[in-house]
């Protein structure tokens, strides 16, 4: 990330009446970083890219678009381009007319506007499609069709509402990888919004979790699934065994707790971190358990028993009960020896690494990403 | 479905004498119209055009013919301007009684004519307005623009917003947008909106006749002709015309309309 960043968003709220759409939101995202807003339907997220896309005004705040203070400039007048949700294909025009629109407004000599045409053509693999029709094209070539008409313009930004959503399962994944170099090969910046955690995860630089109008935490996809701050953003980024652990020692850096059968756990402290009855929320994730076959040992071992069991392929989902533990725990356990087999009741023993715990705020502590 | 029409096989019967009782009579009018005797009776006496051919000579009639067509341009034109308003209001907006306005809209279509003529044959002489094809065409508007609105609903539903957007996303004005993108995609939806009531302003006869005056439009006119037996030919002839002009106009009207819907539907993913 350069200096000076691409897009800045300084405490931008948004109010409906009395709903707050987007509360108090500060975000800055870098030149050519592939950007996710991930959270639930009704967090903000479609907002805030519309506020950055100028559809949208926020009620306070600011926005800069590569330095330039664009809260108030309209659509038509910023260096981002949009790829709808639904596409929105000009239905009269020809694929490359739908290219072209934009170029049209450049007055460009007609040989130079064909060859930008047939270069973002290109990009999104579509070469030679111009003539097609709107009501012509599938779902993936619509997709690629909004993406052309956008980055022909030569964007500094572009913004991406949801454009995987309508497409089946297949082919969004192969969307994902075509958006990942895609967005390589031009070097701008990329934002995306999604309700998707694995799209985020595949997909971004970094990703900004959101719930109810603010950010939850802002970080890269790997820091954002291992150490999430709460328990809302562990919740929403896959499983996640949670479980309530009295608080032991609470020093400089980190904390110890009893976390019931898992015994005493040390756990690093994140900054702002308060508890107000000596009980904290620590999880782990279900592929961190792991079971032990015959006289296999561990370091750390619990005993428990199946609970339920269910089959994903290569993969088979488990549910632990364990004496001890109010929650019964998930675990994810791959095929190769037989999980798949487990009967339901059946005694196991599984292993767990303490330093695989993190430490969750509860969301009405109001951690907040800074 | 299918099952169970196998199972009443009078109903194709039934459907054919339907299908005659309304259509038989409409056919009769072309055909007595080529017809070459003064009165409207089997066996046919022998092919000829002279009917049509005495259309032209008649200037009451071409009169009558143009005073339908001013009728017919300015009712089309005005009750398809408000229609669009209508209809943009009724499929863009969510507004405090909107189901009411849109209810009321259509309303006339519900409402029996003659009174609705009377009562604005009352109000016109109350305000002292001269009885003209001015208000003729004021009283169709309130019945055509239910058509109107109707036709282009179906035309507007499918234009999202987003496509607006995406066209000042690009760069556009507010201006060229609408030159750009909402012109040209509604543009089919209007035009079978100006055909339908034109349609339906040309076959219009009760507030025509109460409201024209002295300057009948084409139904008007043939009523007056009905009293005199010997003119029963020439109507004939006449109304296979008027029959055909509205055939042909509300078919390609259908014809733009559906085009325009299945465009805004294919431009958008579900």
């Amino acid at each position: 990330m350069s200096d000076r960043p691409m897009i800045s968003i300084e405490n931008v709220s948004r109010y409906y009446g009395v709903y707050k759409a987007l509360d108090d939101v500060s975000l800055q995202i870098g030149e050519g970083e592939f950007f996710s807003l991930l959270g639930p339907s009704g967090c903000g997220k479609t907002t805030l890219l519309r506020s950055i896309a100028g559809f949208d005004v926020p009620t306070s705040g600011e926005i800069r678009i590569d330095g330039v203070a664009s809260t108030l400039l309209p659509a038509n007048r910023r260096p981002t381009n949009m790829v709808f949700q639904n596409y929105a294909i000009f239905p009269h025009l020809d694929v490359g007319e739908n290219v072209a629109y934009g170029l049209k407004r450049l007055r460009l000599d007609a040989a130079e506007e064909r060859r930008r045409v047939a270069d973002a053509l290109d990009q999104v693999r579509l070469t030679g499609l111009d003539r097609r029709k709107a009501n012509e094209l599938s779902g993936g070539q619509r997709q690629r069709v909004a993406l052309a008409r956008a980055l022909v313009m030569r964007p500094k930004v572009l913004l991406l509402d949801e454009p995987l959503s309508a497409l089946d399962k297949k082919l969004r994944e192969q969307m994902q990888v075509e958006l990942r170099s895609l967005q390589q090969a031009v070097g701008i910046t990329f934002i995306l919004v999604t309700h998707d955690q694995y799209e985020a995860l595949a997909l971004s630089d970094r990703i900004a979790v959101m719930f109810g109008g603010c950010i939850a935490q802002v970080a890269t996809p790997k820091e954002i699934y291992q150490h999430p701050r709460t328990r809302k953003v562990a919740d929403f980024l896959g499983g996640m065994n949670f479980l309530r652990a009295r608080l032991l020692a609470d020093r400089k850096g980190d904390v110890s707790v009893d976390a019931a059968k898992f015994g005493t756990v040390n756990l690093a402290k994140p900054v702002g971190f308060t508890t107000s009855d000596g009980h904290v929320t620590v999880g782990i994730r279900p592929e961190r358990l792991r079971l032990l076959w015959d006289d296999e040992k561990a370091p750390h071992e619990l005993t428990g028993r199946v609970e339920n069991r269910a089959y994903f392929g290569e993969v088979t989902h488990l549910t632990i009960g364990v004496d001890g533990l109010e929650q019964p725990l998930s675990m994810v356990e791959t095929n190769d020896y037989g999980a798949d087999d487990l009967p339901v009741g059946a005694e196991i023993r599984l292993a767990y690494d303490p330093d695989a715990f993190v430490l969750l705020a509860d969301d009405e502590m109001g951690l907040r990403a800074r | 479905m299918l099952q169970r029409i196998r199972f009443l096989p009078f109903l194709p019967l039934y459907v054919a004498i339907y299908f005659l009782f309304l259509y038989l009579p409409i056919l009769l009018l072309p055909v007595f119209s080529f017809n070459d005797a003064a009165t409207t009776t089997f066996p046919l006496a022998g092919f000829t055009t002279k009917w049509y051919a005495s259309l032209w000579g008649n200037s009451v009639l071409l009169q009558a013919a143009r005073n339908s067509l001013v009728v017919g341009v300015c009712v089309s034109l005005l009750s398809t301007i408000l229609g669009i308003c209508a209809a943009r209001a009724i499929t863009r907006y969510r507004f405090r009684g909107q189901r009411a306005a849109g209810g009321l809209i259509m309303a006339p279509l519900f409402l029996p004519e003659i009174i609705v003529a009377v009562s604005l044959l009352m109000i016109a002489l109350q305000f002292g307005l001269q009885l003209s094809l001015v208000t003729v065409i004021l009283g169709q508007v309130v019945f055509c623009i239910p058509y109107s609105m109707s036709v282009l609903v179906s035309g507007f539903e499918g234009f999202d917003r987003s496509l607006e957007e995406a066209s000042y996303d690009l760069g556009e004005t507010a201006f060229g947008t609408f030159r750009r993108v909402t012109l040209p995609v509604v543009a089919p939806a209007i035009v079978s909106s100006l055909l339908v009531t034109f349609t339906i302003s040309l076959d219009e006869f009760i507030l025509a006749f109460f409201l024209s005056g002295t300057e009948p439009t084409l139904p008007v006119y043939i009523w007056g002709q009905l009293r005199f037996a010997a003119k029963l030919p020439g109507v004939l002839a006449l109304g296979s015309l008027m029959i055909l002009a509205s055939v042909v106009l509300l078919t390609v009207a259908e014809v733009l309309r559906r085009r325009a819907e299945r465009r805004t539907q294919a431009a958008l993913a579900h």
